[in-house]
Parts: C-alpha cells; sequence; structure tokens
C-alpha cells in the first residue's frame, strides 16, 4: 500500500456528501451523529434520511462517546499488508449508552486483546492519523 | 395466495471439476457445466432459452454463455450482483420467469475461479473505504471473515456457543466429503485438528473457514409439465424465500461487510421469513429429509438450525454437537462436503446436492429416502432459501 502525503500507511475513509460532517465532527475531535428534527431519532451511519419517519429535516448533534463492547474480534491474519504488520489486533462493534441504538465500529486501544470483554465500558479516543483525517477509536473507560 | 408450488421442476444437473487450479477460464468452466447440464436433462441447446448467474468477483454473463453454447434465442436472463445472497434466490426467480411464460428452460449457473481469480476471501482485492466500508475498512475490518466472526462471537456472548460446537460443522462437513469423489478437502478432520488449527480471526479458526475454490456448477429447470417427460425424477421448487430485515443495513460492500444497524447480530432474516417459507411449501421443519445449509464459515450454519426452527434460539450449537447434523442423525446437512469440504462454488452447490439427494442419485452419499430438502444461502440481515422435493 502506498504511503500518502502524511505517512499514514493505511486506508483513509473517502468521505461523501452524507458523512462529510461526521468526518469533520471528528477532526474537531467531536463524535456527531443525525437527529431528526420531526420524531428525535438518531442514527449512524449518516444518511440523508430518518429511517423513522422518513423526514428529510436533521441536525448534527455531538454524542458523548461513551458506550460498551457489543462483539469484538481480534485479527491474526490479514491479507492486506498494511494491516498484517499489526496482528494481533483487535476490531469492536461499540454499542453508545445513549443513544443506545447507535453502534459504531473501532479499534480498541490501550488494552491488550485477552482483556476485551462483552460489555466492557469504553470511550472515545481521537486520533489525527493525518492533518486532514482523524479517526475515532475506543478505549477503556476507567 | 399466490404461490409457485410444484410449477418448475429441476430437470438437469452439471458440474466441473473443482480444484484449487483449474488451468482454465471462467468461460470454459461455466460453458462445461452449462452443457453438462443440459446432456444430463437428455436435451439440447435448442431446448433452453433463458440463463440466469450471480456473482461478485469471477463470473461471466449470461450473454456470454449463449454465445459460447450456440444458443438459438436467450429469451430471457439475468445477471444478479449478488453474493451468496444469490445462492438460492438465482433459482427462484428463474423459476418465476417459467411461470410468467418468459422463458421455457431456463439454465442457471455459478462459475468462478475463486481461488486462482478473484479470491473473495480477501486476497488480493483492494481496499474499498467509501459507501459503508469508510466506517470499518480503515480500522482494519477488511474481509468477510473478519465480518462473520464478529457474528460468532456475539452468538458466544449471547448463547454460551463455543469453537468446539463450532468445529463440529467442520467435522461433520468433512466426514460427508470423505464419500464425495468431487470434494476438495477429503482427508480425516478431527475435533483436535480443529481446535489445534491457527487462528485466522478470533473466534474463527483455519477449519472455521471454507475453501476457495476453482469450478462450475449449473442446473436447468422447466415447467413441471414438461419435467415429467424427461429423463430423471423431477425436483420440484415447493416455495423460496429472499430478502431482508427493517435495519439490514448496507449488508456488504465490496471487500467486507458492516452491519450496524441490525438489531441483533446473532439473529438472521431468516427467523422472519422462515413461517412464509415453510408456509407455503405446506411442510414444517420436522418434514425436511436433508438440508444443505450455506456454510462458508461454521457459525452460519449453526444459526440458521436455530432461525429457520429446527431447533431453539441459542441451541444450534449444542444440536450440531449432539450428531443431529450427521448422516445419520435427526437431519443431515451439507451432504457433499458443504463449502467448508466440497468446495466454495458460492453456494450454488448446495442446489445440486440437494437435487441428487431428492432424485437418489447422490452415490454413496445417499440420504436414504430423501424426500424434501430445505437449501439457504447467505443468512444474516438479509437471507435466502428454497424447499424442494422428489
Amino acid at each position: 500500500m502506498k504511503k500518502n502525503s502524511s505517512g499514514h500507511e493505511k486506508p483513509l475513509p473517502q468521505p461523501d456528501p452524507d458523512s462529510q460532517m461526521f468526518w469533520e465532527g471528528c477532526k474537531q475531535h467531536k463524535l456527531l451523529v443525525q437527529r431528526c428534527k420531526k420524531c428525535g431519532t438518531h442514527w449512524f451511519p449518516p444518511d440523508s434520511m430518518c429511517h423513522m419517519c422518513q423526514c428529510r429535516d436533521y441536525e448534527w448533534v455531538e454524542v458523548e462517546g461513551k458506550g460498551g463492547v457489543y462483539s469484538w474480534i481480534v485479527v491474526y491474519y490479514s491479507p492486506h499488508p498494511a494491516f498484517s504488520r499489526e496482528v494481533p489486533y483487535a476490531v469492536s462493534y461499540v454499542e453508545l449508552n445513549a443513544p443506545k441504538s447507535i453502534r459504531m465500529c473501532g479499534n480498541i486501544v490501550n488494552c491488550k486483546n485477552e482483556d476485551i470483554y462483552a460489555g466492557m465500558p469504553v470511550e472515545v479516543v481521537f486520533d489525527d492519523v493525518t492533518p486532514e483525517v482523524t479517526l475515532p477509536r475506543w478505549k477503556p473507560t476507567k | 395466495m399466490n404461490n409457485l408450488k410444484d410449477k418448475v421442476a429441476i430437470v438437469g444437473l452439471g458440474w466441473t471439476k473443482f480444484s484449487r487450479n483449474s488451468g482454465v477460464s471462467v468461460k470454459n468452466l461455466a460453458l462445461e457445466s452449462c452443457k453438462n447440464a443440459i446432456d444430463d436433462a437428455g436435451l439440447t441447446v435448442k431446448d433452453v432459452d433463458g440463463i440466469a448467474t450471480y456473482n461478485i468477483g469471477d463470473s461471466v454473463s449470461p450473454y456470454v454463455v449463449a454465445t459460447g453454447l450456440g444458443l438459438p434465442e436467450l429469451r430471457w436472463n439475468i445477471e444478479y450482483f449478488a453474493g451468496a445472497n444469490g445462492a438460492t434466490s438465482t433459482l427462484l426467480t428463474a423459476a418465476c420467469a417459467v411461470i410468467g411464460g418468459l422463458a421455457d428452460t431456463v439454465l442457471i449457473f455459478r462459475a468462478m475461479n475463486g481461488r486462482t481469480g478473484t479470491r473473495l476471501g480477501g486476497a488480493g482485492l483492494s481496499l474499498n473505504t467509501s459507501g459503508v466500508e469508510q466506517y470499518c475498512v480503515p480500522y482494519g475490518l477488511t474481509t468477510f471473515p473478519q465480518a462473520v466472526a464478529m457474528i460468532a462471537r456475539r452468538h458466544m456472548i449471547k448463547y454460551g456457543t463455543t469453537s468446539r460446537q463450532m468445529g463440529a460443522v467442520a467435522v461433520t462437513c468433512r466426514d460427508n466429503a470423505a464419500l464425495n469423489e468431487r470434494a476438495v478437502l477429503r482427508s480425516p478432520l478431527s475435533i483436535e485438528d480443529h481446535q489445534n488449527s491457527k487462528m485466522i480471526v478470533d473466534p474463527l479458526r483455519l477449519y472455521d473457514c471454507c475453501q476457495e475454490t476453482d469450478g462450475a456448477c449449473a442446473v436447468l429447470i422447466t415447467s413441471a409439465n414438461r419435467a415429467k417427460d424427461l429423463r430423471h425424477t423431477p425436483v420440484y421448487l415447493m416455495s423460496g424465500t429472499h430478502g431482508a430485515g427493517w435495519q439490514s443495513g448496507e449488508f456488504f460492500g465490496k471487500t467486507t461487510a458492516f452491519w450496524p444497524e441490525w438489531d441483533e447480530l446473532s439473529d438472521t432474516y431468516a427467523k422472519t421469513m422462515a413461517p412464509e417459507l415453510f408456509g407455503k411449501a405446506g411442510i414444517t421443519p420436522e418434514d425436511v429429509d436433508v438440508a444443505e445449509l450455506y456454510d462458508c464459515f461454521t457459525i452460519e450454519p449453526i444459526v440458521q438450525l436455530e432461525d429457520f426452527g429446527f431447533c431453539k434460539k441459542g441451541e444450534g450449537g449444542a444440536f450440531v454437537e449432539s450428531g443431529a447434523i450427521k448422516r445419520d442423525g435427526r437431519l443431515p446437512i451439507n451432504t457433499h462436503g458443504g463449502l467448508l469440504s466440497e468446495g466454495y462454488i458460492h453456494g450454488f452447490n448446495h442446489v445440486l446436492e440437494a437435487a441428487s439427494q431428492l432424485r437418489g442419485d447422490a452415490d454413496a452419499r445417499q440420504i436414504k429416502d430423501a424426500e424434501i430438502a430445505l437449501v439457504t444461502g447467505y443468512c444474516g440481515p438479509v437471507a435466502n432459501a428454497v424447499i424442494l422435493r422428489r
């Protein structure tokens, strides 16, 4: 995999018109999700319509970024050079405490792979991987 | 209620050799399997007027196959962009085309150099970070085995399912493959071999993963009316379903899958669609004699056995460990060795195995008096399945 201009060797997200605000938020170390202005439903991943009431009028709101491990894997074999150097590494689905309906995918950091458990409380940390891109990751809540 | 029960039948089956290096083109594989299916039915290319296939990765189009076979006319065709959600639903769609009069006799095939061409396990695939994959690929969730490992872990968390139980699926499939000359892997596999095999993505070990394979298979279908005058015992389509549940999400991307909005990762849409599937066939799960269950990874048959109603939710692990899925068990599954041991022809080889069992010509693999079979494709937030009978 080619290094990009800032030396980050892993694939970076390609924001689209729906997700641009989410990634902008990460850059400012804020975890943003959408909320329907009509029925109040929150959703993620970003979309252009409320899945509950089909309203297209929504706002971006910051969420606390605390949650628990819903499921996780530890990758021992990766066919991709960018990740094969780092095995074994953990990826988790994190279920937010509020709003509970939202799950995000990300790495667990500051924690040994063997210490991860179901429901483990985690909180978001922002990793500025390049000057343009910040990835949310998750660390155990003390 | 509109019903397609018993209106269409499978009348011909065709395989190529399954291998890890076919040495021939995907088109070559497709043509060979299709011609074998036509020959098996005792028909000629002049009788075929429709072609259907599905793919992600390696494939060739119905037009290419129609040209290669020299079909006088291709009255109907479809190429479904699908992974294993096309495994049984492509057959179902083709049956609807026959019922609707769009074509009389249709070939359905899946051809792939799945090992030497495009490897769906991830090797050689360039990483995609647009669409839903922008939220998982940057973290190293990049392959289908990793996506399914997330489901396996969730099932372990919720129900206490164990790696040994998943291993029971691998061992059963290998035992069955020993009786199948077509199978890619036939050497004995013990539960210890499974437990000692290397971790690919915890909780999935090497033998929890299916075999990327070069090969093709095809079936020929026609109306029930026409089928009864042909060479083989017709295998009738009783019912089929194919869809997705509420908030199934963007279930797969180009290289992996991520289901952030699906309510419970250890549940599948099969749970919702099973009543319609069995209801339209007029049977219950107890009536099924043999089940060919999509087994890209060992957790899949476990969740399917639960969600199609062969055991209670959460008891799939205990069910497979009890031996109930073995040849002499309550519900023999994957009698050809499954994707885990016969080979990965994207699940379409399950359709052919079920038809062989129901025709009674499955040789050493034959399950005595098999009359009704369930065949499934991938079941997660999306699911597909058909019920066949002789």
